[in-house]
């Protein structure tokens, strides 16, 4: 009774809060609830028993997207000032504004509304009873090279679309870099030495839990992508307070922990091929090896790129 | 039910208690400092309470360092973040609430 109850309110509370998110007038509200989102989300997964799922979600859909969108705002409003300080009237009145702003939230509406009648269809055209992959992973799963079910199908079986992943994740910060030069997060050192002195041992601390995210992803919930959300949020946080700055000017430095996720990925891909006849085909008994090291490589670069994304735009010297 | 378990469902009260309380203040206070202060000391009591009856039920040692960890971790983000918010408001020029004020 208790659990249904749990799950009942969950289920409630996540799409209020995402109607919410999606409507308030108050748009720093809206983000709050949408970072307040992904956490009962998180805690939904949790609840479906998928605690991946739930660390990814709340450190990359929660956290590090919630920031995103703040610092988003945070340029909009700058943004919208310098505009109302170099003209007095607008152009446009707010009545077509709006109209144009429902138009849009029709068609958007629309769109939704048949996306999720594609996804009904397909979820009901599967069959009722399916055993699906899951028996076939399970059985080959001593072959992987590590004994978490979901790290052998990210790194292993399915190799290839983690491999695709890494490469849109450096496709995305460097499309961001191509747009605009990064603005400097402001900070003001002096008011920030309570800040500092916590940082100077969270932040190690942040890089020892990425570090074991990472390597408890062989055999328990973790990996590259949390631990890499675990490392962005150290970054960001280095970053507000000022203490990124000396690393952001090595550039060839930060571009080469962009690309290593993908250099080594694609490298391993091509030594595999070589070797066994097939890509991402991990020679046989080695293949926890090779996962961690791709692994490792692939932590660098989520890191690096979702905490960067943040200043977004490609770091300079002013 | 265990001598163990027992203990950890009675420290779970006091958990609840002080994250309940915490929250009326967070919803009832009148101003930001009141709010922060009612927040940051009543949820990591709160928390504390919760963690010291989740360490009862841990499977071995490691896990009870990690819920220590944890509750370290929170005392330690949301001691600073309180600070942080608070100055920000003092710059800002937000007085605090008093009887006399309206």
């Amino acid at each position: 009774m208790i659990p249904q109850l749990l799950d009942g309110t969950l289920v409630l509370v996540v799409v209020v809060l995402a109607w919410r998110a999606l409507n308030d007038r108050d748009l720093f509200r809206g983000v709050i609830e949408f970072i307040a989102l992904g956490l009962l989300l998180a805690m939904a997964w949790l609840r479906l028993r998928a605690p991946d799922l739930a660390l990814a979600e709340a450190a990359v859909g929660s956290g590090l997207t919630g920031a995103l969108i703040l610092s988003a705002l945070v340029r909009m409003r700058r943004r919208e000032q310098a505009a109302a300080g170099q003209t007095a009237g607008g152009a446009t009145g707010p009545r077509g504004e709006a109209r144009g702003k429902n138009h849009s939230r029709m068609v958007l509406g629309a769109l939704s509304l048949a996306m999720l009648g594609i996804l009904a269809w397909a979820a009901l055209s599967l069959p009722a009873k399916s055993p699906g992959l899951t028996a076939e992973a399970l059985a080959r799963l001593p072959d992987s090279g590590v004994t978490n079910p979901v790290t052998a199908v990210l790194l292993n079986f399915r190799a290839y679309d983690t491999l695709l992943e890494i490469g849109v994740l450096l496709l995305a910060i460097v499309g961001v870099w191509a747009l605009r030069r990064g603005d400097w997060p402001a900070a003001d050192l002096r008011e920030r030495l309570l800040l500092l002195s916590l940082l100077r041992w969270v932040l190690p601390l942040l890089a020892v839990g990425a570090g074991y995210l990472l390597w408890i992803g062989a055999s328990a919930p973790g990996g590259a992508f949390q631990g890499g959300a675990l490392l962005a949020g150290a970054l960001l946080l280095a970053l507000l307070s000022g203490l990124g700055k000396r690393l952001l000017w090595r550039e060839r430095l930060i571009r080469t922990g962009l690309t290593l996720g993908v250099l080594v990925f694609g490298v391993a891909g091509a030594v595999a091929l070589g070797w066994t006849g097939g890509l991402l085909q991990y020679p046989t008994g080695q293949a926890g090896a090779w996962i961690l090291v791709i692994e490792a490589a692939a932590l660098v670069s989520i890191g690096l790129t979702l905490g960067l994304l943040y200043l977004g735009g490609r770091p300079e010297e002013k | 039910m265990s001598f163990l378990d027992f203990l950890s469902a009675l420290l779970l009260v006091p958990a609840l208690f002080f994250f309940v309380a915490g929250t009326v203040a967070l919803l009832r206070f009148p101003d930001l400092y009141s709010r922060l202060h009612a927040l940051t000391k009543a949820d990591n009591v709160g928390l504390g309470f919760a963690v010291l009856a989740l360490m009862l039920r841990a499977e071995n040692g490691v896990e009870v360092f990690k819920l220590a960890l944890i509750w370290g971790l929170v005392l330690a983000a949301s001691s600073t973040v309180c600070f942080l918010i608070g100055q920000e408001a003092v710059r800002r020029g937000l007085k605090p609430w008093t009887r006399q004020s309206p």
